[in-house]
């Protein structure tokens, strides 16, 4: 019993050391900002970055509804067909993205943001494990 | 990282969905500049939001176009009655604040009390509150803050419970 024991509380040892390793060596894991979501259906078929759009900046702005039930965005990451020719015809984003309330959609780079190669997704912090959905 | 109120939040640039290399990412504003003014929270954007518009710290505008005036409600309703958790108070108040009937009413829940059967099984799937809550509003690891009535303070009466607004107990 008592060598067992040692040996249990030596892998224990062992393990916080490797764990303590682990954390030392490598970098912590980077995180978006809460709900940043990626859109990345045609971005880069089309030969530019990911878009990158972070709801904290907005809701400082607008309220959920102003996006959500006045411009017809639906609650679901890859529900909207978005097309850059909506967004220059007013529509979606191009609603303010119009250089009067913000940006307009010639600012590519602005938008057109994100890794290369980052799925569609809501990312940030604090998962659950769900929403599977997203 | 993790948990603490005052909790700092990343440069754009480090992560891990902007590419430092992209042009715009110089130009745009940090979440730190804009956040850290505002009522700080434990989770998600470590904002109050609710609280940040409250105080007036934030004054996100109502509409673009519509003419329509906003409509609010600032109800409480009670749900999982039978539950073994603590009853879950939905607030209407701090929801119509910012958002339209339309994005909860009748896709979502049916507008009546008690006439959704309400799932912690769907909404981790991202289904009914999981829409929004772990996904841009308060994350789903924070169960008290729904689940905020004690079933002892209701008693079979949980008009009684109220603090503030008017209850409508979930009758199933």
């Amino acid at each position: 019993m008592t060598i067992c024991r040692g040996f249990r509380q030596g892998a224990n040892v062992v393990a916080l050391a490797l764990l303590v390793l682990a954390i030392g060596c490598f970098a912590l894991p980077a995180w978006a900002e809460y709900a940043d979501v990626v859109l990345n259906k045609r971005a880069e078929k089309e030969g530019v970055r990911p878009v990158v759009f972070p709801h904290w900046f907005h809701r400082i702005r607008f309220r959920c509804k102003v996006c959500h039930a006045e411009l017809g965005f639906k609650m679901r990451v890859g529900a909207n067909d978005v097309l850059m020719s909506d967004i220059i015809d007013g529509k979606f984003c191009g609603a303010c993205h119009n250089n009067e309330i913000a940006w307009g959609p010639e600012r590519c780079d602005l938008c057109h943001t994100g890794k290369p190669g980052l799925p569609s997704g809501i990312y940030g912090g604090h998962e659950t494990g769900g929403p599977g959905r997203w | 990282m993790g948990n603490c109120v005052g909790a700092t939040w990343l440069p754009l640039e480090d992560d891990g969905v902007h590419d430092p290399l992209a042009p715009g990412v110089r130009l745009l504003q940090q979440p730190a500049e804009a956040l850290g003014r505002l009522t700080p929270d434990s989770a998600g954007n470590y904002v109050r939001w609710v609280e940040a518009l409250d105080k007036g710290e934030i004054k996100p505008r109502e509409a673009l176009r519509s003419k329509a005036a906003p409509r609010f409600r600032d109800d409480d309703i009670l749900l999982n009655l039978k539950g073994g958790m603590p009853i879950v108070r939905f607030p209407h108040r701090a929801h119509t604040l910012w958002l339209d009937c339309s994005n909860c009413h009748d896709h979502l829940f049916k507008a009546v009390a008690g006439a959704n059967k309400l799932s912690m099984f769907a909404i981790l799937q991202g289904e009914q509150c999981g829409v929004c809550h772990g996904a841009v509003s308060f994350p789903l690891t924070e169960c008290t803050r729904c689940h905020s009535v004690a079933r002892s303070a209701v008693n079979g009466k949980p008009a009684q419970a109220a603090q503030g607004g008017a209850l409508v107990p979930a009758a199933k």
